[in-house]
């Protein structure tokens, strides 16, 4: 029987969003023995759930409740009304990530100390760096089973992998390999080892991928301490006249408004719905919305600089047979701005099934130019940049003229690309058409950037509250019971995908929350 | 503007499994079919004549000569529907006054792809088109029985993933 918290429970954290980082946390508070009330705006779907079919799994736990969209990137103009492809269930979206985990570089933690100032952008270094996150880092490897981690071997290269690798040894490349991923090479933790099915981004049917939804989530559940209540979809957070924090509104599946009493709340929406909510919860006190005395709640928005490669061969790859994701070059995740940009970026396999090619391929596209190049699906190999982007204040979320179906602005997200993400993202083209045509490659493709997956930064941590809406912990500068603990978070997004990183701060979040609520600080 | 044939054919609209080859036949009778009968398309709401442009508009906006005209009929026989008449009559006028613009009939009368690609250039801009070639994307393309053509497998957690099954066979390397 699972617990149940009372409404006017003022002794519980109340956590919003349950992924990455809502999921791991609430997961970590209950197990040090801290009540907690989840909310989650998706459904419950376990690997018996998921369909190994690109569309029909979209429909099932993608986020496509209404968002709008502008500025000058692509995403706006191709799918205006999908800025993100990220989930909507209990797990979030790791449910549907393709598992590769890596730590930031040391020099990352320290953007604008390593990059200096660049024009337009609005870096920032962490209040914190690699020493501090080593301990987290290897707490959040241990969790999720991350292979070449401790002593966990790496998954077998599949084709996909095959031709990738072949091709950056070809070019010189050393740092090449089947990547650090949460997805076991050998049973770990009651998840059973990979089966080579593809379809990581569908949801794992084996469950050899970690994800929240059936690790952390139930676990916590048992705990005795988690309630879940999956379907409601939080529509602001209160506070008393004090400027604290005190409970939120919800509605719940049938679209009755509820108030959860709080001690302490922890939003965990991702990039998008974190700052909306802030946003949508201002009061005559805090008239700008929550957290946001120093204005930066919404802005400084990253989706990384991410752009796709494929190539048709002569003869058959079969790219989307195997694990997805198992396979990087990390020669070019180095800071070195010769190549003419600051940062770097990471190249990993990739592969969409035919309907996805067809649809993210090149969006808009038509004719002769674009169906020869599915004509040979079966003959393409494909590959995935993903690299540091630049934070700008101008990108970001803002309250639409929208509404949802609750009456709620929804967020628009606004993005340009900085000048920095475009000399990356044409450098890393470049450098991965090459490697296929090492191979023999007969033809490439630069794939524009899908609907963004990794989304960063709209809470971004800062030393002083004038730079940012939260600090070292991810607690907001503002209001002391008031936490981030999710994506939104990230100062800057280094070249690395961000799940890792979002985890262990969730561990390190939960370790710092338990022992304040103790000493009775929050 | 083509003969108009019902040798074969009933009035249930059905699909068949054989590949069509050769130019469509447009029945005066409220259907349009593969010229060696193997399968035809009911209209209801829309004419023949327009199904059989909606037809031709979607090989020529995705055109793989291995898949046959059956996929694309699929794809398209939703626009045969009260909701999409009013669409389809016209943004097919404004197809057709685009094929006339450069000395052409109408859009189906064309013979060669080439030049109907000129036509639909000139009206890429339009709702219409766009309409017509964002539906594909899903219509065409995520219909199961087309991936064989391609060689994509689809579903394969029930048969234990490609552990065993050649996720790494590559041999040209």
């Amino acid at each position: 029987m699972v617990t149940k918290f009372e409404l006017n429970d003022d002794s519980v954290v109340v956590i919003i969003g349950t992924g990455a980082g809502g999921g791991v946390l609430a997961n970590e508070l209950a197990q040090k023995g801290v009540k907690v009330v989840a909310l989650e705006a998706g459904g419950r779907y376990l690997p018996e759930d998921f369909v190994n079919d690109e569309w029909e799994s979209f429909g099932q736990l993608a986020w496509t409740d209404a968002r709008t969209t502008s500025g000058s990137w692509r995403v706006a103009k191709d799918f205006a009304g999908l800025p993100a492809w990220i989930v909507k269930a209990v797990g979030g979206t790791t449910t549907h990530w393709a598992g590769a985990s890596i730590r930031f570089q040391e020099h990352e933690w320290k953007a604008l100390s390593t990059y200096g100032n660049v024009d337009g952008a609005n870096l920032l270094d962490w209040p914190i760096d690699a020493t501090e996150m080593a301990p987290w880092y290897e707490k959040a490897e241990t969790k999720l089973g991350v292979t070449r981690t401790g002593d966990r071997a790496g998954l077998p290269g599949n084709n996909n992998f095959k031709v990738f690798e072949r091709g950056a040894k070809a070019l010189g490349y050393n740092e090449v390999h089947t990547g650090r991923m949460a997805i076991n090479s050998r049973e770990y933790d009651d998840r059973m080892a990979c089966q080579q099915t593809g379809f990581c981004f569908q949801g794992c049917k084996w469950g050899a991928k970690w994800s929240a939804a059936y690790t952390d989530i139930p676990r916590g559940e048992a705990t005795g301490n988690l309630e879940v209540r999956e379907r409601s979809h939080v529509a602001r957070i209160l506070h008393n006249e004090a400027g604290k924090v005190k409970g939120v509104e919800y509605f719940d599946k049938d679209g009755n408004l509820h108030l959860q009493k709080a001690r302490i709340v922890c939003v965990a929406g991702n990039s998008f719905e974190s700052p909306r909510l802030l946003l949508n919860s201002a009061s005559s006190m805090f008239p700008n919305g929550l957290a946001n005395s120093s204005g930066m709640v919404g802005k400084n928005y990253m989706r990384h600089t991410t752009g796709s490669v494929y190539a048709i061969f002569d003869k058959p790859v079969r790219m989307w047979r195997g694990t997805t994701m198992a396979g990087i070059v990390q020669d070019e995740a180095r800071h070195d701005p010769s190549r003419g940009f600051v940062g770097g970026f990471e190249l990993e396999t990739l592969s969409l099934g035919l309907p996805f090619m067809a649809a993210f391929l090149n969006p808009g596209g038509w004719g002769r130019g674009f169906t020869t190049a599915l004509d040979h699906y079966e003959n393409m190999a494909g590959m995935w940049i993903v690299g540091e982007d630049m934070p700008q204040l101008n990108n970001g979320v803002t309250l639409s003229d929208v509404k949802d179906q609750y009456g709620l602005p929804v967020a628009n997200v606004n993005f340009d690309d900085h000048p920095n993400d475009v000399a990356m993202r044409n450098y890393a083209y470049k450098r991965g058409i090459e490697m296929y045509e090492a191979v023999g490659a007969t033809r490439a493709f630069p794939t524009p950037p899908y609907p963004s997956t990794h989304n960063l930064g709209t809470n971004r941590m800062s030393e002083k509250p004038e730079d940012g809406v939260v600090n070292k912990w991810g607690q907001s500068h503002d209001i002391s019971n008031l936490f981030v603990s999710d994506g939104s978070q990230f100062t800057t997004g280094a070249a690395e995908n961000p799940t890792l990183t979002i985890v262990a701060l969730a561990i390190r979040q939960a370790d710092f929350i338990a022992r304040e609520m103790s000493a009775n600080n929050i | 503007m083509t003969k108009i044939d019902r040798k074969g054919l009933t009035r249930r609209a059905l699909l068949g499994r054989a590949i069509a080859a050769g130019a469509l036949t447009v029945s005066g009778a409220g259907f349009i079919a593969a010229p060696d009968a193997a399968w035809a398309l009911e209209v209801s709401v829309i004419t023949p004549e327009q199904m059989a442009t909606l037809l031709q508009m979607a090989r020529d906006i995705y055109p793989h000569d291995q898949v046959g005209d059956r996929f694309y009929a699929v794809a398209v026989k939703g626009y045969d529907a009260e909701g999409a008449k009013e669409m389809v009559a016209a943004g097919i006028s404004e197809l057709n006054a685009a094929a006339q613009a450069i000395g052409h009939p109408d859009y189906l009368s064309i013979g060669w792809e080439e030049d109907r690609v000129k036509v639909l250039e000139a009206v890429e801009a339009t709702a219409f088109f766009q309409t017509v070639r964002a539906g594909l994307v899903t219509g065409l393309y995520n219909q199961k029985n087309i991936w064989p053509i391609f060689g994509y497998q689809g579903e394969s957690y029930s048969q234990g993933g490609y552990i065993d099954r050649g996720f790494d066979d590559i041999d040209w390397l």
